[in-house]
């Protein structure tokens, strides 16, 4: 199993750079999701690794081998596309088989290969049908068997269950994280979907306009967002974010909000200028509580079930995000108090870098 | 406790309510206009070539019903029977390199490159010249004294060939004129299909190690059968109708090398007057596009339902 190094990698369309000066290592045997909002250019980027589209400047490696100057069918990379992209003329079994046909593999040890993905992905029973008589969640399959089929170095995923329903999208990503605890392979996933990123990775790099703006585990992202579009970007409900003055308290810092409340934060004021800051508070760090030391109105309640999510507005009119249990006696219009968990708070200086509490 | 059945059961509706017939008459009105044009337009003409066909008059009028006279003496008249053999022959040089070349040219020209662009305006652009000049133009490169070919062969010391007037050469020259005159369409309706066809198929194919030629072969002509057999019906119908080319440069000859059935319609409907005699020629030629489009129709529908 091999990993992959870009280093310095730049992608330009016309006038406008899509990848600037773009450098990231990838483990062997990783399984590691780019997450990003459209035209972030994460789709860009897995097609450069690819091979479809060129690079500009810059290297990639996969394991030792330089590839961004080989063609896409010598880099050992295997690829599942958004929309499938399955031979719609050729059966399922030829669809599978087409790309070992091309580098001569002996028929027996295509029909062996053929048939083993086949089973691992419960499509043996398609294999003489051709896609257009495939459900989307079949079509899916088989667009991931024909990958495994060929026994790649590093498989890439653009996006695969975003044509899928709800259910299946949960029962699929499921699957894909079993595929990848069998097979060991490295795999890069592209996604928009923070849940998927969550869920299947074991690091998520996420990318804004073209640069990385971080680089770590899911819980790494969602408790230690690296800046305001990472603390934006990823967790649901949107994390929640008031102006505030920064102060020093001893070494720890105390944040005065628009509407005079004061929070005792645990960041550390080193790195941090006393003035003007956004503070980031999560729903679940924001309860609706009887005792709770802020007052606010609730203007809208949304019941999840396991939860309530209770929309307010501070005294000085900042909306806020704050959660409830699940049987909630909140109604909107309701005056509500909440308490505020500031120690779970993240803060962000005026270049939007984010602090965090040690530890 | 049982529970009684109910005594009546309310008739089963064997009409639909007077206010939905109405609406679906109202419906059938929307496609009256295109109903009335294609009856006087296309289904009167045909029925009354057929009822012709069965007659023997001329422009002033029908002098006798003949039933299956004029069919009978058409398969006996040598001339008429030539020129099938050279309408087949002529649809035999024409619609396979039309086929075949308009491909060829949609697949080299299917980029966004600039140079392509102009390509393929200049390429379509004889599509739109008129025959009279399309075999003006080709006429001058056949002249045996003075034309294109004639100068080229000079200048290599040849004899200039008179193709025109070569019972052997004459078909091929206006097949060539014809190819020349025709390509645009065959090539536009290709590179619409190339340009359907998905780009993710041919990256999953370069992911696949297809090269050129395989992807060419089990990617691009399978994604774009249905309109090749588009192509191959349209050029059938429309080469068995030759008659410009032959009339503008060759009146039908040498000898009736060149003289399609469309030819001896026209000459037969009105420079000889025989109308009933031209109309059932003239069903003979349609029965003859009808059954070559309907067989290679057919035949697609065949392959794509395996």
């Amino acid at each position: 199993m091999a990993g992959v190094t870009l280093t310095g990698v730049s992608k330009r369309f016309g006038g406008v750079a899509v990848i600037r000066n773009l450098s990231l290592d990838i483990a062997a045997r990783e399984f590691v999701v780019f997450l990003g909002p459209s035209g972030c250019g994460k789709s860009t980027l897995l097609r450069m690794i690819a091979g479809l589209e060129t690079v500009d400047e810059g290297e990639i490696r996969i394991g030792d081998r330089r590839v961004d100057t080989l063609p896409p069918g010598e880099r050992g990379v295997a690829m599942v596309f958004q929309h499938y992209a399955l031979y719609p003329h050729m059966t399922i079994r030829d669809n599978m088989a087409f790309g070992l046909r091309n580098i001569g593999t002996a028929a027996d040890e295509i029909a062996a290969r053929v048939e083993a993905a086949a089973q691992s992905l419960e499509i043996g029973h398609l294999l003489d049908r051709k896609p257009g008589q495939l459900s989307g969640g079949q079509r899916q399959r088989v667009a991931i068997a024909r990958a495994i089929v060929k026994q790649p170095e590093l498989f890439l995923f653009d996006e695969p269950l975003s044509n899928l329903d709800a259910a299946l999208r949960v029962r699929t990503r499921l699957e894909l994280a079993q595929l990848h605890q069998r097979l060991g392979t490295t795999m890069i996933f592209v996604t928009h979907d923070q849940v998927e990123a969550m869920t299947l990775a074991d690091r998520i790099v996420v990318l804004n306009d073209g640069r990385v703006e971080q680089v770590g585990t899911p819980m790494d992202i969602y408790l230690r967002p690296a800046s305001l579009f990472v603390a934006t970007f990823v967790g649901s409900p949107t994390i929640n974010l008031l102006p505030g003055k920064v102060s020093d308290a001893g070494g720890a810092t105390l944040v005065t909000l628009a509407d005079g409340t004061k929070l005792q934060t645990a960041v550390s004021m080193a790195g941090l200028a006393p003035g003007d800051t956004t503070i980031g508070l999560r729903a679940e760090h924001v309860r609706v509580a009887e005792g709770g030391a802020v007052e606010a109105r609730a203007r809208v309640v949304e019941r999840l079930g396991e939860r309530t999510l209770v929309h307010v507005e501070l005294a000085d009119g900042s909306p806020l995000v704050a959660e409830d249990a699940g049987i909630s006696q909140a109604r909107a219009g309701d005056t509500v108090r909440l308490a505020i968990n500031a120690a779970a708070a993240h803060l962000f200086d005026a270049d939007g870098r984010g602090h965090h509490a040690a530890g | 406790m049982a529970t009684a059945l109910p005594q009546q059961v309310a008739p089963v509706a064997t009409h639909p309510p007077r206010g939905r017939r109405a609406a679906g008459w109202a419906n059938a009105l929307f496609v009256l206009p295109y109903l009335a044009m294609f009856v006087a337009m296309i289904v009167v003409p045909l029925a009354m070539g057929m009822w012709l066909s069965t007659t023997k008059g001329d422009l002033f009028g029908v002098e006798a019903h003949v039933g299956l006279a004029n069919f009978t003496r058409l398969f006996g008249d040598p001339i008429f029977l030539e020129t099938v053999g050279n309408t087949f022959y002529f649809v035999v040089l024409t619609v396979p390199a039309l086929t075949l070349i308009g491909l060829g040219l949609a697949l080299v020209l299917n980029t966004p490159a600039r140079w392509a662009t102009v390509l393929r305006t200049i390429f379509f652009a004889s599509t739109v010249l008129s025959v009279t000049v399309v075999t003006l133009v080709w006429r001058l490169v056949f002249l045996p004294d003075g034309g294109l070919l004639a100068v080229i062969s000079e200048a290599l010391g040849k004899t200039p060939i008179a193709f025109l007037n070569d019972p052997e050469l004459a078909m091929p020259a206006i097949a060539i004129t014809t190819i020349w005159w025709c390509i645009g369409l065959p090539m536009v309706l290709f590179l619409a299909a190339l340009q359907q066809v998905p780009r993710e198929l041919y990256e999953a194919a370069a992911l696949d190690n297809a090269g050129r030629w395989t992807t060419l072969r089990r990617i691009t002509l399978p994604a774009i059968s249905r309109t090749f057999v588009l192509v191959v019906i349209i050029e059938i119908i429309l080469q068995f109708q030759l008659f410009g080319q032959p009339q503008l440069m060759t009146l039908g000859g040498p000898n009736n090398a060149t003289r399609p059935i469309v030819l001896f319609i026209y000459e037969t409907g009105w420079r000889q007057w025989e109308l009933g005699y031209a109309a059932a020629a003239a069903q003979v030629l349609f029965a003859m596009i009808l059954v070559a489009a309907m067989a290679q129709y057919v035949v697609a529908s065949r392959k794509g339902a395996q």
